[in-house]
């Protein structure tokens, strides 16, 4: 296939500029007469379903919970990244740009990376206009601060508690559309299909998760923001019914799917402590601005860790990264932590954890500055753990948490599939091969505030779509797949739940497709993933019935398309023979086991598209070109 | 608090089919559960186990499982999140209870909240309250600088305090009147409070107000149940801020 990604011509700063005058407009009384589904709202959702909806679209909206305000994004804690220089410490929207482009280790298109840099600074103008009471000082000014090792403070913030207050935000734009009926809003629907007319996006079908009857909507094009597939590791930090179902279905229906193996994971989570866990609960990364990470230098020393003297401990991020310490990035302190532990310096009770030490930062600042810093983040883990990180070092270990992979989209947003755009983390665009703190609000809200109104025009008004009803065969031949789906499901009756098969899944994809993976590991996989997948469909039991309030059957149907997914995940992983971001290859590393990108190969987008369940994929390749980040071996010794 | 490692417990859960059923307790034996669970995980292990046994598992509604997006929520020994202060359901932990314990769990319960199964509720009535006025009108594009117009540390906290409501219902279980005082004026003082939320600010607290009263949510009368359960600590503080912006309008509007 060939891979159009659509960039502009001309020099990067004004390509999104000359973009924005090239493409066609709709003519304001136009505007009404198009309908536009949005799947999802998280961040890049519901903004984009608002501003949509004000510039006269008729928007759908949809999502799973029994709110709009509830989206996983709400979820977010350290803060949103925005070029705005407001402490005159050097920032630019060049240097985010630049930042950007080297933390995604060189494997993301420099012209998105530049246009989310530019767009930044409104994003956060917007916020303040709609009420986000991000963090000030006593001047009445906004508050930054650096975020995830980087050299300047770009990142703002509200409380520990960021996104949930951008997501209000954005929410509350969305109901004021809502109260003027621009908006029709469905909540706990769960997108099972997309439905293509002319080999254009037409529709979906969703089914409503309260009766269980599946619905058909109509649409002149569909914008997808269903956020991230971390759950194909059964334990992440994401919410409980992240999935990637929506998106999976669309590559099912021909949207390429980009990068799946790039996943994110971050290194300061509480540890996991037994199998009933069901998630994992991330630490904001802001707590390494003032805590020291630490492991005993010998093993076995299983003192409590205030006995244990400075002397005989191991501060291995501030020895082996002087200048970073232990704000080096995500992907760095993750694999330093396992690194530890897989040397046996492991502390808690499954020594998988590191400490991390706050005793010198409240020495320092005084017990108050730390509260009114990370007073909610102590609560929750103290609730957690019942320990208090006042008293002794929190114990962190690495989860999984984002994913950079996603549905393959072109400079406009939009999909292999003409009418369907992807936003937010649902698409593989902005984070190439590991994403910098603070930067996912950050483009979920550049895409759905800032970019598709502009693109979805130029769409809309390029195209001559007929007008379709959802009696139309191809609704109609969607709706009986999905329900052959539902009833195959419930009528296999098997002996194993389906968090059974969920957990064995995600137990192979930590050890073979996590932190650090190798050849035989994934060839292991791959051979493995069909095997589960065959269990699941003789051995599951879906209990109770399909037109019914049915967990257990929204369950098995995420669980099944994981299923699916992960062999293209673990094919991706092992084609990728390089390590580069938060994907370490275990044959690809410096002689001091640093990880070693090879560019000469792999400076490219891989994006794959399906062939049927258990068939190989095709590999199509976006080359990518990098005219002002030169690659460099990143290095933050 | 609990001391040992496993605990015991006898569950008298809320079982209705649907919103017409006139439902029941349950009773369920909760063997070897963890002290480090969380009240969601020992549903959990519950349902793990009835699904083996082919029973229909409790439903129950639950989301990020970190306190913040408000999904989860019941009525646990006759407290709404139970028995831990500041906490939500999904954060409370079985630490907090003995062995041989037996607990009530019930749904949100409120004329405004019809039961959709077990300890599922429908809230949807938030919503629209929030969509009759809980934003200010801004578009996208077209505003100012972020830092165009400075506000005061004090209010932005203040603002920020009543922004951390996640919605989850609680105060509305809480109270006698079934009243969502709390919900309404949180969000009327987080936008009255703030110069951005000036412009609307008479039209928005007299269009919540008459969409709560229109919802079928009761009256506030001063018995502050709503604060004791709030997870997030929102003071009723809120509701006389609201009053007070209530009475202005009531005296300044034009209609
Ligand atoms: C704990 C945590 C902390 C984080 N902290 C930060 C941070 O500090 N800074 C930062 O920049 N990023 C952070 N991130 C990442 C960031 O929060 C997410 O990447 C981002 O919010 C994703 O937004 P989204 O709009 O793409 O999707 P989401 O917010 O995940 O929304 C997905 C939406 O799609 C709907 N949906 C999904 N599937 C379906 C379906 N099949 N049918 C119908 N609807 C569906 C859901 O209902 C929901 O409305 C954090 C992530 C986590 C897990
Ligand atoms: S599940 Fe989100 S608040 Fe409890």
């Amino acid at each position: 296939m060939n891979l159009n990604s659509n960039i502009p011509e001309g020099p990067i700063e004004q390509r999104w500029t000359n973009h924005k005058f090239n493409m066609k407009l709709i003519n304001p009384a136009n505007k009404k007469k198009f309908n536009v589904i949005v799947v999802g709202t998280g961040l890049a959702g519901a903004s984009a379903a608002a501003s949509l909806a004000e510039l006269g679209y008729k928007v759908k909206s949809f999502c799973m919970q029994d709110s709009p305000r509830r989206a996983h994004s709400i979820a977010a804690q350290g803060g949103i990244n925005a070029n705005k220089n407001y402490p005159n410490d050097g920032d630019s929207t060049y240097r985010l740009f630049y930042d950007t482009v080297k933390g995604g280790d060189y494997r993301s298109r420099e012209s998105n990376v530049y246009r989310l840099a530019e767009i930044s600074g409104s994003i956060i103008d917007q916020c303040v206009a709609q009420g986000v009471p991000f963090a000030r000082d006593y001047s009445g000014y906004l508050d930054n601060r650096s975020f995830g090792g980087a050299q300047v403070s770009r990142t703002f913030y509200a409380r520990g508690q960021t996104g949930q207050q951008l997501l209000l935000g954005a929410y509350s734009a969305l109901m004021k559309e809502v109260g003027k009926q621009t908006v029709e809003m469905f909540p706990r629907r769960e997108m099972l299909d997309l439905v293509l007319i002319d080999g254009k996006a037409r529709g979906i079908i969703v089914r409503n998760l309260i009766t269980g009857k599946l619905e058909s909507h109509t649409a002149d094009a569909v914008v997808l923001a269903t956020g991230g597939y971390g759950n194909v590791y059964f334990l992440s930090t994401n919410a409980m019914n992240s999935n990637v179902t929506a998106a999976w279905r669309c590559h099912k229906k021909g949207a390429l799917f980009a990068n799946p193996c790039f996943t994110q994971i971050h290194p300061t989570c509480i540890p996991v402590h037994g199998d009933y866990q069901s998630k994992l609960t991330l630490m904001s990364e802001s707590l390494r601005n003032d805590g020291r990470v630490w492991v005993p230098k010998t093993k076995g020393d299983t003192r409590k860790p205030s006995d244990i003297p400075d002397s005989e401990r191991f501060y291995y991020l501030e020895e082996k990264y002087p200048s970073f310490g232990n704000l080096v990035p995500r992907d760095v302190a993750s694999r330093n932590a396992k690194n530890v532990c897989d040397d046996g310096l492991g502390v808690g009770s499954t020594n998988l954890a590191v400490y991390l030490d706050f005793k010198d930062a409240i020495a320092k600042q005084g017990k108050s500055k730390i509260t009114e810093k990370y007073g909610n983040l102590f609560d929750m883990y103290q609730r957690i753990t019942d320990a208090s990180p006042y008293k002794e070092p929190m114990m962190i270990y690495p989860a999984i948490h984002y994913t950079m992979g996603g549905l393959w989209v072109d400079y406009n947003l939009q999909s292999s599939i003409p009418g369907l755009f992807v936003l937010g983390e649902a698409n593989f665009s902005d984070h190439g091969a590991n994403r910098l703190g603070a930067s996912a609000l950050m483009q979920g809200l550049a895409d759905g505030y800032f970019v598709i109104p502009y693109t979805i025009g130029h769409y809309l008004s390029e195209h001559k779509l007929n007008e379709v009803n959802n009696d139309h065969s191809a609704f109609e031949d969607a709706q009986r797949q999905a329900t052959n789906k539902i009833e195959r499901l419930l009528s296999i009756k098997g002996s194993k739940t389906v968090d059974d098969i969920h957990k064995e899944l995600g137990l192979l994809m930590w050890d073979k497709c996590g932190m650090a993976r190798n050849e035989a590991g994934l060839k292991e996989a791959i051979e493995k993933i069909p095997k589960i997948r065959d269990d699941f469909w003789k051995n599951v039991n879906v209990t109770g019935s399909e037109g019914d309030f049915n967990q257990t059957l929204e369950r098995a149907g995420r669980v099944a398309d994981f299923l699916e997914f992960a062999e293209l995940f673990a094919t991706d992983a092992e084609h990728r023979k390089e390590s580069c971001g938060g994907h370490f290859r275990e044959e690809s590393q410096t002689e001091d086991g640093e990880a070693k990108r090879i560019d000469e190969e792999y400076s490219y987008v891989a994006a794959w598209g399906f062939e049927g369940v258990g068939e190989k994929p095709t590999l199509n390749k976006e080359k990518l070109e990098f005219e002002h980040c030169k690659p460099t071996q990143r290095s933050y010794k | 608090m609990s001391s040992e490692k496993t605990i015991n417990l006898t569950l008298k859960v809320w079982r209705q089919k649907g919103p017409t059923d006139a439902g029941k307790f349950q009773t369920i034996h909760a063997k070897d559960i963890s002290v480090d669970c969380s009240f969601l995980e020992m549903l959990d292990i519950v349902n793990d186990e009835m699904a083996r046994g082919d029973q229909d598992p409790v439903a129950f509604d639950h989301d990020c499982r970190e306190g913040i997006c408000g999904m989860c929520g019941a009525v646990v020994n006759g407290i709404a999140h139970g028995p831990q202060s500041e906490t939500t359901l999904c954060q409370l932990h079985m630490r907090k209870f003995n062995n041989g314990d037996t607990i009530y769990v019930e749904p949100f319960r409120a004329k405004a909240f019809p039961i959709v199964k077990d300890l599922v509720v429908d809230r949807s009535a938030f919503d629209r309250i929030i969509a009759k006025g809980g934003f200010i009108s801004a578009k996208t594009g077209g505003v100012p600088d972020a830092n165009a117009i400075p506000i005061s540390k004090v209010n932005s906290d203040l603002a920020m305090d009543a922004a951390g409501c996640i919605g989850c219902g609680a105060c509305v279980a809480a109270c006698p009147n079934a009243s969502a005082m709390l919900f309404t004026s949180a969000k009327v003082s987080q936008l009255a409070v703030l110069p951005q939320g000036a412009v609307e600010r008479t039209e928005r607290v007299l269009n919540m107000v008459s969409q709560m009263d229109s919802e079928q949510f009761g009256n506030c009368s001063n018995h502050y149940e709503c604060e004791a359960v709030c997870p997030k600590a929102i003071k009723v503080e809120n509701i006389a801020r609201m009053n007070r912006e209530y009475l202005r309008a009531s005296v300044v509007s034009r209609d």
